[in-house]
């Protein structure tokens, strides 16, 4: 309770120069989310972004405990790409780190590119490619939809931990067994990543029932019936 | 619109400013990772082993008045911990926001 604790990376775990690599991939990411988000965001997206940007920096800060002494927080990827699309969802998780690292230092600046490379860039890039999937071969209800987020929310926080676990075989600052890295992350961020997925669901689901119009990945992807199922609850 | 975002950015100011100081204080996944196999004294120094967490580095804005989601000058936690989460909800949704309108498609002004 006396520390709120942040699953960011820190400074001084990935040597400099890897560090700079992955922030000029995280600016370009970033860049090519800027010019595609352009085309998706209208005056009905745009203050939606605004508030999804809001609601995950507010949830990032409620850490659940996953194991003994072990704790984990929503990154939410899943969450963002299904309510405002890929690109604006990305762009929205790198606000909230940029928000997280320069005022509340958490999350090392050196280490911002990383952090934006494993979070915001894969943690949407896994969640478009799972939520597109599933909401097409899911049953067109709320419980799909539920399910599309709990799934993609599981794999995509593995997947950006995995990021992770590249960033340090390139430029680890010790000499630990990579493969115990990986199995350490994968296994916690397997619980981390059912969590993000039961909050992630619980909010799309919420969204859905109120306003089924402001959610992007069912305009997206699962065209007309969808409209029915949501106006009716 | 106008009433699901204000709702929207209320559960938002409840949850960081609120329930925010009732969430876990235990290090979380990566953090879990980057200490095992190092050994730490009750001031959380690393006393000895090998472990990721050996060459990590203080944060370069760690003097900030906001830093590790406190207030700087506010002694008491719960206060400390709400206040600095209602502040970073309305900054991200200022800045998200700002940058979001900012971006988004208009119609031609003059057709």
């Amino acid at each position: 309770m006396d520390d709120v604790q942040a699953m960011h990376i820190a400074n001084g775990i990935i040597n400099g120069p890897v560090s700079a690599i992955f922030m000029v991939i995280a600016v370009a990411g970033l860049a090519v989310c800027v010019w595609r988000a352009k085309i998706d965001l209208d005056d009905r997206l745009a203050p939606m972004a605004g508030l999804v940007a809001a609601f995950i920096f507010a949830v990032q800060m409620l850490n659940f405990g996953v194991l003994p002494g072990v704790s984990g927080h929503l990154l939410g990827g899943t969450l963002a790409v299904i309510l405002v699309g890929p690109w604006v969802g990305a762009l929205c998780v790198a606000t909230v780190l940029i928000v997280q690292c320069l005022i509340f230092s958490d999350g090392g600046l050196t280490a911002l590119g990383l952090n934006i490379t494993n979070m915001a860039l894969i943690g949407a890039a896994a969640a478009y490619v799972l939520v597109a999937l599933l909401l097409r071969v899911l049953p067109r209800t709320t419980a799909g939809l539920g399910a599309t987020a709990l799934i993609a929310s599981v794999i995509g926080v593995v997947l950006a931990s995995m990021g992770f676990v590249a960033e340090y075989a390139l430029g680890g600052t010790t000499e630990l067994s990579l493969g115990g890295i990986a199995a350490t992350l994968a296994g916690v961020h397997t619980l981390i990543g059912i969590g993000e997925g039961l909050i992630a669901a619980t909010t799309v689901v919420t969204v859905a029932k109120v306003r089924p119009d402001l959610v992007y990945a069912l305009r997206a992807f699962r065209k007309p019936t969808y409209a029915k199922a949501g106006s009716a609850a | 619109m106008k009433k699901f975002l204000i709702g929207g950015l209320l559960v938002a100011l409840l949850l960081a400013g609120v329930v925010s100081s009732f969430a876990s204080g235990s290090p979380d996944g990566l953090d879990h990772a980057a200490r095992e196999g190092c050994t730490f004294n009750a001031d959380d120094e690393i006393t000895g082993g090998t472990c990721m967490a050996q060459q990590e580095q203080d944060h370069q804005l760690a003097g900030s008045p906001l830093a590790d989601y406190a207030l700087r000058g506010i002694d008491n936690e719960y206060l400390a911990t709400g206040l600095s989460g209602v502040i970073g909800v309305l900054v991200t949704f200022a800045i998200g926001g700002g940058l979001f309108w900012v971006l988004r498609r208009r119609p031609r002004a003059d057709g």
